[in-house]
Formats: structure tokens, sequence, C-alpha cells
């Protein structure tokens, strides 16, 4: 039995390694209020759990070393089958522990539902994604700019996003910032986050969606507000115009290659998009 | 004339395709010129292919299940090499049109061809020999449920050279699912070995339910019943609820696809979320139709081998009855990001978790059969300690994922991945390999080798680890499920130590091979004259290992739960368990081709409506209606055993009772 505790021994080390490891990136260093009470629910759970898993599993391996054939100092009671005592507690133990959770589960789900508002005084920015075979694409129906495979928003602003597909479903994930959401065809779904400093961060598709799914990634750029202004105008004045045309050409499959700005945007392209009905309403391009 | 079929189905320019398959085929080429040669069809034919013993068709649904367990795994090892390349600007050897197909196979020949038969051949098996009773409800339906699931086997083999299998995941989510956009073959595929085995599983369980409901031994009511009965009744249940849904959903993406219907396409009313809501109310229910069964296996081994009676009982079985039903209540936590709204998600997120509950409970109750046993440290026990440890780690990080805000992080990432085979492995796959060792000697005669048999375990204990911790680390990390390739460097070393861990595994895998060729080659020497070679509680063990087609001489008498024990206990010894009677003559199946007939032409309406060869379909779906028809007007459904062969067999097998 030397080699498999040499072997335990090693998993033990290498799983703490590699849970620091996982601790520099992803949804355990989260940027955002959402991801930070995600990450306060993942914590606070596991750690809640760990308390009965961890005596259970050490009970475990304890009663059955020692009620090992070869052990004559064990008592051996081979009729012993049923304690009421012990049913009781076998029954409350995972029952508070699932009350608990179960507490956890029904705040969290309202305190963090995807379209609930952020509690914050800022205003909101609007962002409407759509995702694309296999790209994403990303309007700000105010400013009438769009952007393709980069999502540009200011540090500190909550972001109120509107989501469809052109295509099949996909799902909108940015690890570092919380919650993902669906974005299905015909469908709209709401999420709400919120970048608190500067930074960039990897975003996804967290559902499979063909054959370019693994390159549908994107860029999250969170800037100060200023240059947030300023990329803005800058899109504006040079970007090209996003209209049916554009989106029929976008709406053809090809990989993600690049970014993309548009200076102008369709009137209420995302909900052109979302009805199905793009080329029927508007003919013309722009404004 | 051939449909869609043409010689461009066959991917002579994969050279990976071509070489799996030409050495796929050369090995069955092989296997049938040496049973040609040796002349063993005739033995084939008569003991096995027609045979409608559930001891027999037992085996066959494991053997099966083991073929496909090297099939599945390869693509796992495919997998798993192609992401410990595929970092950074590399894309690894797989392009993602066929790295789509490998994970789409993998999780769908796992769950269906892989999990499904273990565990029904399992139940196929013990069932009958643990209720006491001659054979299953319906013997030759049980033949024809084995016969479709391995046609639907073979289809989706046949996908790797003809054509191509699905690119859609294991669930074959629309819209993506679609014609509009997945035109060829590969769905098809998927759909239609599904139907076909999917139906062969419902009527498994039909079959199943029917003999725990209506036959058991005299005396032996619900609470005599020993718990993996117990566990099986809850499985069946749920198979007959489900299977259903899953053809009737099935059914509506087919009428899409085929016949341009709209259930769930993107235009003219089509719902792709309806298919998502439908085919999770079967796959949830899925999950318990395979662990149960496992749980009835632990429960078994647990108290064989602590020499006690499984501690509270009642409980176990209230437990397992709860999960049943709880289980048709929680689909929804399957897509708690698609936008339910929090009400939804909370009530499903806590319903998910009091399932929990009942399961806690179990464990709890292993853990207290072992307290004050005397416990053998065989293999089967090593499955069971080492899915005791592995489970509770698994249902950690299910609970975990049950409260919707975590699960809006960790959705489809890779721990989720890490989760479900956390305790599909540590659940499932260990207790089907606790169960196969615990019940060899019964089916065979002889124990398997115990040396090896405690490789195979620390293999898949240490394997498991490997692949899957990393995996959970890589998910936190925001590593998604599906991925072809990825940007970020810092997971490729974990992705190498998961690619060791499969290694691990595989190794496991080749060792179960070794461990069965030296246990055939040693057999007299690990021959079990008992019929009881673990000192065992239950009714099979009260039989000669392997049992005579009849399975029991006399049908038993039961007035407790553990009725071999108390039957030892009372007669002091193993060997003196029957009185002087004189022999009955005893009516036994026939056997019956029907099963593998019916297959044929299941496996040539599916191939044909695969790739649109219409007078194929119709010559498929009337030689099967041909086939039922035949088997409706046969009356010589069974053959007499005269009490004299009885009394021969139990002569030459039976308890010696100059012992007595």
């Amino acid at each position: 039995m030397h080699a498999p505790e040499l072997c335990l021994r090693g998993i033990a080390i290498s799983s703490a390694a590699m849970l620091m490891a996982s601790c520099q990136e992803g949804v355990l260093d989260p940027h955002g209020p959402v991801g930070k009470a995600e990450r306060v629910i993942l914590y606070d759970s596991t750690a809640i759990m760990l308390a009965v898993i961890i005596p259970v599993i050490v009970l475990t391996l304890l009663f059955a070393w020692w009620f090992r054939a070869r052990n004559t100092q064990a008592r051996y009671r081979p009729d012993w089958e049923y304690s009421g005592r012990i049913e009781m507690i076998i029954w409350s133990i995972p029952a508070l522990v699932i009350l608990f959770l179960g507490g956890i589960a029904w705040t969290g789900s309202h305190d963090l539902d995807p379209p609930a508002p952020l509690a914050e005084s800022t205003a909101p920015l609007d962002i409407e994604v759509v995702s694309l075979d296999w790209r994403w694409l990303f309007i700000y129906p105010h400013e009438r700019i769009a952007s393709l495979n980069r999502l540009v928003v200011p540090a500190g602003v909550p972001l109120r996003f509107r989501l469809t597909s052109t295509t099949v479903m996909n799902s909108f994930f940015v690890p570092q910032l919380g919650s993902q959401i669906y974005a299905m065809p015909n469908m709209v779904t709401r999420l709400n986050l919120q970048a608190d400093q500067p930074g960039t961060f990897e975003g996804l598709s967290a559902q499979f969606s063909g054959d370019g799914f693994s390159d549908m990634r994107f860029d999250l750029v969170s800037t100060n507000a200023d240059a947030f202004k300023d990329w803005v105008n800058t899109t504006k004045t040079k970007g090209g115009a996003l209209d049916v045309g554009t989106i029929e050409e976008l709406m053809k499959p090809a990989k993600a290659d690049g970014v993309q700005t548009y200076g102008e945007v369709s009137e209420s392209l995302f909900d052109r998009i979302l009805s199905g009905h793009l080329a029927a309403v508007s003919p013309q391009r722009g404004q | 004339m051939f449909g869609r079929l043409t010689w461009a189905a066959i991917p002579f320019d994969q050279p990976v395709v071509m070489i799996a398959a030409g050495t796929v085929g050369f090995v069955i080429f092989c296997v049938l010129a040496l049973v040609t040669v040796k002349g063993w069809w005739p033995y084939l034919w008569r003991e096995w292919i027609t045979s409608v013993d559930h001891k027999r068709i037992g085996v066959m649904y494991i053997f099966l299940a083991l073929l496909m367990l090297v099939r599945g795994f390869s693509d796992a090892m495919l997998m798993r090499s192609q992401l410990a390349m595929a970092a950074g600007h590399a894309h690894g050897y797989l392009p993602p049109e066929h790295y789509d197909q490998i994970f789409s196979a993998h999780g769908t020949i796992m769950i269906f061809f892989v999990a499904m038969p273990f565990v029904v051949g399992l139940m196929n098996f013990v069932l009958p020999l643990q209720l006491g009773v001659r054979d299953v409800a319906f013997p030759v339906l049980n033949s024809v449920s084995f016969w479709l699931t391995a046609a639907g086997v073979l289809l989706v083999n046949v996908s790797l050279v003809v054509g191509e299998f699905a690119r859609t995941g294991w669930l074959a989510y629309p819209p993506l699912s679609e014609i509009a956009y997945s035109p060829g073959v590969g769905v098809d595929y998927y759909l239609w070995s599904l139907q076909i085995s999917g139906l062969g599983t419902l009527l498994s369980g039909i079959n199943l339910l029917t003999t725990i409901l209506k036959l058991r031994a005299p005396g032996m009511g619900y609470r005599q019943m020993p718990i993996f009965c117990w566990t099986a009744l809850a499985s069946n249940l749920l198979i007959v609820a489900s299977f259903p849904i899953l053809t009737a959903t099935f059914a509506m993406l087919l009428l899409d696809r085929y016949g341009g219907f709209h259930f769930f396409t993107n235009d003219l009313g089509g719902n792709p979320m309806m298919y998502v809501n439908l085919i999770w109310c079967w796959g949830h229910p899925e999950v318990y139709i395979l662990i149960l069964p496992a749980f009835g296996v632990f429960s078994e081994v647990v108290a064989t081998f602590s020499g006690k009676p499984l501690f509270g009982r009642r409980s176990m079985i209230m437990a397992t009855m709860v999960i049943c039903v709880l289980s048709f209540l929680v689909w929804l936590h399957h897509f708690f990001t698609m936008g339910a709204g929090a009400d939804v998600n909370a009530f499903f997120g806590v319903m998910t978790m009091i399932i929990a509950v009942p399961t806690g409970v179990k464990i709890f109750n292993w853990l207290f059969t072992l307290y004050g046993g005397r416990i053998r440290f065989t293999v089967p026990v090593l499955w069971t300690i080492g899915f005791m440890v592995t489970f509770v780690i698994g249902g950690m990080t299910g609970v975990l994922m049950a409260i919707p805000p975590a699960d809006f992080v960790l959705h489809n990432s890779l721990f989720l991945i890490a989760h479900f085979h956390n305790v599909a492995i540590g659940g499932v796959v260990f207790g089907v390999m606790a169960g196969i060792s615990y019940w060899f000697p019964k089916a065979f005669g002889y124990t398997l080798n115990e040396r090896l048999g405690k490789a195979v375990f620390w293999c898949w204990f240490f394997g498991f680890y490997l692949a899957f911790m990393p995996l959970y680390v890589l998910g936190l990390m925001g590593a998604t499920r599906r991925m072809q390739h990825y940007s970020n460097t810092h997971w490729q070393p974990l992705m190498l130590v998961a690619l060791a861990g499969a290694i691990l595994i595989l190794l496991g895998i080749a060792l179960t091979g070794v461990q069965l060729a030296v246990s055939i080659r040693q057999r007299e020497r690990n021959r079990d004259v008992t019929g009881d070679p673990w000192n065992g509680r239950t009714l099979e063990w009260s039989t000669p290992s392997p049992p005579p087609a009849w399975n029991f001489s006399f049908l038993p008498q039961v007035d407790r739960a553990d009725a071999f024990w108390a039957i030892k206990q009372q007669r002091g010894t193993a060997q003196d368990r029957n009185v002087k009677r004189s022999y009955q003559t005893i009516q036994v199946p026939r056997n019956n081709p029907t099963g593998f007939f019916l297959a044929f032409f299941a496996v040539l309406l599916g191939f044909s409506l695969i790739w649109r060869i219409w007078w194929g379909a119709g010559l498929g779906l009337l030689g099967a209606i041909a086939i039922c028809l035949i088997q409706a007007w046969r009356t010589d459904g069974e053959v007499e055993v005269p009490g004299e062969k009885i009394a021969a067999f139990e002569r030459l097998h039976g308890p010696k009772e100059s012992l007595a």
C-alpha cells in the first residue's frame, strides 16, 4: 500500500498547485460585481459541503481500514443493521446542508438573475449582442455604432445586454466578469454585467455551434470613461456602415478573423434581426 | 438506386479514419475466419445468438459494452491528445470537422452503447437469479432488446467508414442539428441508431419491470427483495417513463429533417428550446437509470464482503425511490443559462439539491455497513471504497452547479465535464466493474484473477484523478467544452496531465483484457465449485456456478431479505441446501432467432433511411413486420427439461449431500 500513499501525496501537492494556478485567471479572478458575487457563492458553498465531504471520506477510509478482516481487535457485529439514532442523524446532516445551500441558491438566483439591473447609480450602457456563424457582433444602439469580435466598454458603468443569434445557439461568456447567457435565434435574452477596472478580458462562446466554434472568441476591452468616449467618436468617423446588406454578408458562415467597426448602424437593426424579417423592412442603406 | 450513397461517402482521403477502419476490419475478418475454420458457428448460433436465456443475454450485453468501451475510449484518447497539442497557435492534428464528430461519437457511444448495455446487462444477468425465478417475464423480447441495441451499435460504427457521424455534440441540439445547419448524414446516423437501440432499451425496461413486479420467488414480497432488485426497479421505472420522451423528441427532429416540418427550426414557428426541454426530460432521468443499479451493486458488495446485512435497508429503499421520483423534477438545471428567470431557476436548483439528501443518506448507509464488519479487500470492495471516496467529490461539484448563479460561470465549462465524468466514472463505471468482478464467477464458474483485478482498479482510480482533476481547474480558468484548440498556453500543462491520466486509464482497460485472458487460462485453479465463492447473502449464490438454464431446480422459499444467508444460518453450511425432493419437469424457453433477424432488418431499415434509399427502407420495414408476425404465430415457445436430467445435473453440480 506504499505506492498508493505516495501517489495520494503527489496528488495532494499537485492539486494544491493547480488550485493556486486557477486563482490567477478565469472565474476565480473576477473583475466585476457579478463575477465577485458568484465567486463568493462558489467559495461559501464549497466550504459548507467540504465540512461534510471531508469527514465522510476520512471515515470511509478509517472504517474500511479498521474493520479489515485481519484486524482481530475490531469488534465484528454480524447482525447490526439498524439504529434509529444514526438513521436520524444521517438524514439530518444532508438535509441541513441542503437547507443552507438551498437558501443560497434561492437568494442567489434572485440577486444574480441575469436580466436584473445592477444596483449602481450610473446609468447603464446598452449593448446588443448578435451571434453569427462564427463571430460576435456588438451593436451600441444609442451610439449608433457597432463592433465585430471586439467589445469596448467603459469601466465602472453597468452594461445592459440584449442578445440574440442569427444562426444556431451560442452562449455569451466573459469568465472574468461573471454570468453567461445563451444567444438564441428568434429569442432575446438579457444580461447585466460590469467591469470594475480598465483591462482586457477574454470572451467566448460557451455553447458549441459548429466547425468555427473554437475561434469564436473576442476581447472585452474595458477603458476609462474618456477613452471610451474617444473610441466611440473615432468609430463614428472612420467605421463603415452596418446595414441590411452588411448584415447579410456577415451572416454567411466564416471563421472569426480580426476586428471590424461600423460607424453607422441602421435603426432598430437588432429588432429586425430578432424578428427574422431582415431584408423586408429596410432596403435602404443606413439613414 | 442508392439514394445519397456514393463512393464519395467513404473517406479515402483521411488516413486516420482509413487506418482505424482497416485495423478494425482486419480484426473482424480474423475473428470471423477463426470462427469459420474452427467450426464454431453452430455453437455460437445455438448457445448465444439465438439464446433467450437471460444469463447469456446479460453476458452478451456486457461483452458488447466492453467492445464499445474500447471504441469510445479511443475517441477519448484522440480528444485528449488533440487538446494536449492544440495550444497557442497550434491547431493539433484533428481538424474541427473531424474533431466535432469525435466528441459527439464519444458521448453518444459512452452513454448509449457502453453505460446502458453495462447496466442493462448486469440487471439481465442478476435480476432473475436474485428474485429466485427461472427467467425474465418475456425471454424472446429480451433477446429482441439486445439485438436492437446491437443494431444501433452497428449503425454508429458504420458511420466511421461510410459517411460521417453527427458534428453536433451528443445531444444534437437544434437548430445546429437541423437540416439547414447539418445537411449531411451524420445527424441521421445519430438519430436512427438511437431510435433503434432506444426501442430496445424501452422493451428491456418493460421486460425487467414486469419481471420484478410479477415474478418473484414464493414468499418474496417487496420487503424481502434484495436491494439490487430495488434499484433495478427504480431504474426500469425510469426507463419506461423516460425513453418514450426520447423517442418522441427524436421523431420530431426526424420529421423536421426528412419531412420539412418545423418543430425545432428557426423559422415558421419552430422552437429549438422545446427540444432542449424535452431531451433533458429524458436526459436527467437517464443519469439515474445508470447510477441507481450501480448503487445497488455497491450495496450488495459492501454487505457481502463486510459479512453483515446492509445498514438501514429501509432508508436505502426509501432513498432509491425518492431519487426515482425527484429525477423527473430537475431537468431544467441543464439550461439555467437560457434565461428562464429567477423563480424557475431557483425552484429547479433547489429541487436538484434535494436529490443530494437521499444520495447522501446512501453514502452514510454504506459507511455504517462497513462499520462493525469483517471486511475482505477483494476487487469489488476496492471499487466500492474507491467509489465512495470519488463519488462524494462528484456529488459536491454537482450540488455546486445546482446553484444557478454558480452554474452561470460553470455551465458548459470543463468543470462540468469533470463533474459528470466524476459521477459517471466514479459511480457507474466503478459500479459496473465491481459488479463484473462480483458476479463473474456466477456467470462462468471461476473467479477473475485478483492481482490483475486490483491493478485494473488502481489504474482507473488514479487515472481518473489525473485525467479529471485538471479539468475542474481548467473549467475554473475559463476553458469551455468542445473546443478544438485554445490560445491560452497556460492551459497546456494541465491538458498534458489530463492526457497522462487518460493513458493510465487506457492501461487499466488493457489490463482488463489481460485479466480476462489470464483468468481463462487459470480457470481450473480458480474454479468455483460451491456456487458461493464470496459467502454471499442473496439467492443467486444458492445456485451452482454457472447456473443451469432453469436457474433453480426447486424454486426457493423466501421469508426475509438476505434469503440465502438465512438458509445458510439455518442449515449450518452453505453446501447443504436441498432436502430430498423428487425433481419435476421444468419448462424453459426455446431458442429463438427472432431478435437476430429483427435486428438485421432494423439495420437495413436504418441504413436505408440514413442514405435515403427508399426501396431498402421499405424492404427493411416489411421484413421486420414479417418477422414479428412469424413470431406471433409461433406456438412452440418452450422445451421441457425432464426431471431425470435435472437430477443428473444436481448430482454433478449440486450440493454434495454426503457433506451434510
